[in-house]
């Protein structure tokens, strides 16, 4: 056996943390990134498709977005309830609470909204059939968040595993909520005629309102307010905000609350201003989606309009190209470009070495 | 020695994956004769003019690997090629949920021009007629609904068929291939037990599972049957385990109404006999696929582009039966079917066509034991799902005759529902 020298032992490649990087270049790859993510799926797009060339996809890409009136006002109000999930999941985020439950806090809210109009529905004036839904949904929501951040609080459970099973009990209560209401029909309960939102200017301008009006809370909430800096301290350090006398279990559990309750608004969103009715997938996986969206924007809420707006741009882009020919078609585009930009940010944050003695041999390091 | 151990595994995987192939072109080589259908297609014919500008679109739950979908597309393929339509006269959105997302999928169909929009899930309808009230120089046809006689609104359909027909006939497939079974010594007539796969405990596949059952016993009086749901319209996993229980259950011969491969699959491999649903599975199940019933939906689409391109209104609520060719039964296949089978259905067919056989006869079925003489059902839709017809007249239960969607929700005698399943 040949004896080794210390330098071979070391690795080829090592992984080794930036310094820091002058915000132009960090931003300089972030757009070199998104855009090779954009060449890759438009190559895929022009070998797996049918009638597709490079050209086509990128108008494609951006009239699927902004080509009609419609277009345009469906990818505001898509945004808009991917941005409000996302902002549901950031005040917990921040404090380094992973919770990954914003899915079934949406869909637990949603439900309480159409528990509301189904038993109250014509039974109420609207205005106060609508603020009833809305108590109920936030309630709903925060209480579906406020569970998990108890058990941690109390016996150290795993938020991430605990909020990712609340998903699924939420899902199963909607499933046996909808047998009892309408057993003969599937499943299925039609559009209910009560506890529509009002329509102002265009069907989805409430939604799209509400959604900034709060963004801009959730912004002051979490970077002007004694509570919002809590926050921060616990996401920095336990230990420091324990020393600093901030009661960490408590911090917590108001956070996943007012998370939860957010997401139980957007739930109430979902319910009055577009489905009107309920099934186990009105969230759709945009819960797991703006966890996306938040961690993209570094947990800014400002950011985060930004970001939710392209990630919504994507996919009705991309669903405009492919499906037709398949509906998974969207998320692989968006899979493709937010694979490219996660790769990125591992780039800005950190370097690779090769061993050293790779380096003498070789050229100029 | 790590390479060697690779170049190893390779060689041995490569020979694997070329056996694998070998076997797979044997199998299809030895593939079993399939017969005539006794309920074959009906041909399209084109006897009007269709604008070049004409536009159709379809909404659609899933996608191809779907068969309740898939069957939707290949009848959408049959009539394009019937009517000349270029591709750019079909316009598909694919994935669409039963949400908001399907009103915006139907006013995207609108703004692409389309004159006709037509969606194929149950739970599509509520959003489809909002789109209706909006759109009221669009038609707007819907599968499987159940809203459109009550909406009065004169551009927004339902449309069923009378698929009912169609299980019956397997049914009496499938009860020939038990007296075969009996006749040959395998099973005792009180072993004549079959096994059913279905999705979700309501009127749809009550009514299918009832009308086969009822099909089988008209043949094999001694048969009962076993019910096992899933819960769900697609789920492989599921739909398998429902199918193991059913068999280790005693069940000799399986049939199903989910959309997987699932029950098919399990029944080739434990070489139980299979009547399957919405379309052949004889491929993957060559040794124990009898026979399988459809909805084609072709004549409908041409029914309704043809109302449209004469300016006639088209039906709020249409049921097509053998007669239209809406209810279609495949070929059979010899090598899993009882002798004789394609003959007995032949004329059972031509029976139901005459109306000479009733499926849900009051005579051939009791409920705890009594004849069933009145029964009052849930035709027009109300969100209290009120009872509001009386379906029982003449001797039979009239199914999709008052609403194309079926209302046979009564659970009979000899079935036996080992799970209920509401969603």
């Amino acid at each position: 056996m040949k004896t080794h020298d210390k330098s071979a032992r070391e690795p080829l490649l090592r992984i080794v943390k930036r310094e820091s990087m002058p915000i132009w270049k960090s931003m300089l790859i972030r757009v070199i990134a998104v855009l090779a993510g954009i060449l890759i799926c438009a190559l895929l797009s022009v070998l797996v498709l049918d009638n597709v060339d490079f050209l086509k996809f990128i108008k494609t890409l951006f009239s699927g977005a902004f080509g009609t009136e419609r277009n345009i006002w469906k990818l505001g109000k898509n945004a808009a309830v991917l941005l409000c999930i996302s902002l549901a999941v950031t005040p917990a985020f921040r404090m380094k609470f992973w919770n990954i439950g914003a899915e079934g806090q949406t869909l637990i809210g949603a439900l309480a909204s159409v528990a509301v109009a189904y038993y109250l529905g014509g039974k109420l004036p609207t205005p106060v059939l609508l603020a009833l839904m809305l108590l109920a949904s936030v309630l709903a929501g925060a209480i579906w968040g406020g569970i998990p951040a108890i058990f941690k609080a109390k016996w150290k459970t795993n938020e991430t595993l605990f909020t990712l099973m609340m998903n699924y009990v939420a899902t199963g209560i909607v499933a046996y909520c909808l047998a009892i209401w309408c057993p003969s029909n599937g499943s299925v309960l039609p559009r209910l005629a009560y506890g529509h939102l009002p329509v102002i200017i265009h069907e989805y301008f409430l939604l799209i309102a509400v959604t900034l009006i709060l963004t801009a809370v959730v912004f002051v909430y979490l970077y002007y307010t004694k509570q919002g800096y809590e926050i921060s301290v616990v996401g920095e350090s336990e230990n420091t905000a324990r020393y600093v006398g901030i009661s960490v279990g408590k911090v917590v559990f108001r956070t996943m609350l007012v998370s939860g309750a957010i997401c139980g608004l957007a739930g109430f969103l979902i319910v009055g201003a577009l489905d009107h009715s309920i099934t186990t997938t009105s969230v759709g996986g945009m819960g797991f989606t703006a966890i996306m969206v938040s961690w993209l924007a570094k947990f800014n809420p400002l950011v985060m309009m930004g970001t939710s707006l392209f990630v919504t741009f994507l996919q009705q882009g991309a669903a405009e190209i492919g499906s037709a020919v398949d509906p998974s078609f969207p998320n692989i585009i968006v899979g493709i470009v937010l694979f490219f930009i996660i790769g990125c940010e591992f780039f800005i944050g950190y370097k690779i070495k090769f061993r050293e003695k790779a380096r003498k041999g070789g050229s100029a390091s | 020695m790590f390479k060697k151990i690779t170049a190893l595994c390779l060689v041995v995987l490569m020979a694997a994956a070329c056996l694998g192939l070998a076997a797979c072109t044997d199998m299809n080589s030895g593939a079993a004769k399939m017969t005539d259908s006794p309920l074959p297609e009906v041909e399209l014919t084109k006897d009007f003019e269709v604008p070049a500008d004409f536009k159709i679109g379809f909404i659609l739950l899933h996608d191809e690997a779907s068969t309740y979908d898939l069957n939707f597309i290949n009848a959408v393929k049959k009539v394009q090629a019937a009517l000349g339509l270029t591709d750019d006269q079909i316009v598909y959105k694919k994935g669409i949920p039963e949400s908001n997302a399907c009103y915006e999928a139907a006013c995207d169909l609108v703004d692409a021009g389309c004159d006709i929009v037509f969606a194929d899930s149950f739970g599509h309808e509520s959003y489809l007629l909002k789109a209706a009230e909006e759109y009221p120089e669009v038609q707007f046809c819907h599968a499987t609904g159940t809203m459109a006689h009550t909406a009065g609104l004169a551009n927004f359909h339902n449309a069923f068929a009378s698929i009912y027909e169609g299980r019956y006939l397997a049914g009496v497939a499938a009860g020939l291939k038990l007296n075969e079974m009996i006749a040959d010594g395998k099973i005792t007539a009180e072993q004549a037990k079959m096994g059913y796969v279905g999705a979700f405990t309501f009127a749809e596949v009550i009514s299918g599972y009832t009308s086969f059952y009822l099909g089988a016993k008209s043949v094999c009086p001694s048969v009962t049957m076993e019910v096992q749901f899933t819960g769900s319209w697609y789920d492989e996993v599921k739909e398998k385990e429902a199918a193991t229980a059913l068999i280790n259950n005693g069940c000799v011969l399986i049939s199903q109404h989910a959309d997987s491969m699932g029950a098919p699959s399990v029944c080739e491999e434990k070489q139980v006999p299979n009547v399957s649903y919405n379309g052949s599975t004889h491929e993957a199940c060559p040794t124990t696929f009898i026979v399988s019933s459809r909805i084609d939906w072709s004549p409908y689409y041409l029914y309704i582009i043809k109302s449209y391109c004469q300016g006639t209104p088209i039906a709020a609520d249409w049921c097509g039966g053998a007669e239209e060719g809406s209810v279609v039964l495949t070929g059979i296949n010899e090598t899993a079917a009882a002798q004789g089978t394609l003959a007995k259905l032949q004329e059972v067919a031509g029976k139901l066509k005459s109306g000479e056989i009733k499926v849900f006869d009051t005579n051939t079925f009791t409920v705890k034991g009594e004849k069933l003489t009145s029964y009052v059902a849930d035709v027009d839709t109300d969100a209290a799902y009120t009872p509001d017809t009386e379906v029982i007249k003449d001797g039979y239960f009239h199914e999709s005759e008052f609403r194309a969607a079926p209302y046979f929700d009564i659970q009979i005698d000899g079935i036996t529902l080992l799970n209920t399943n509401f969603g």
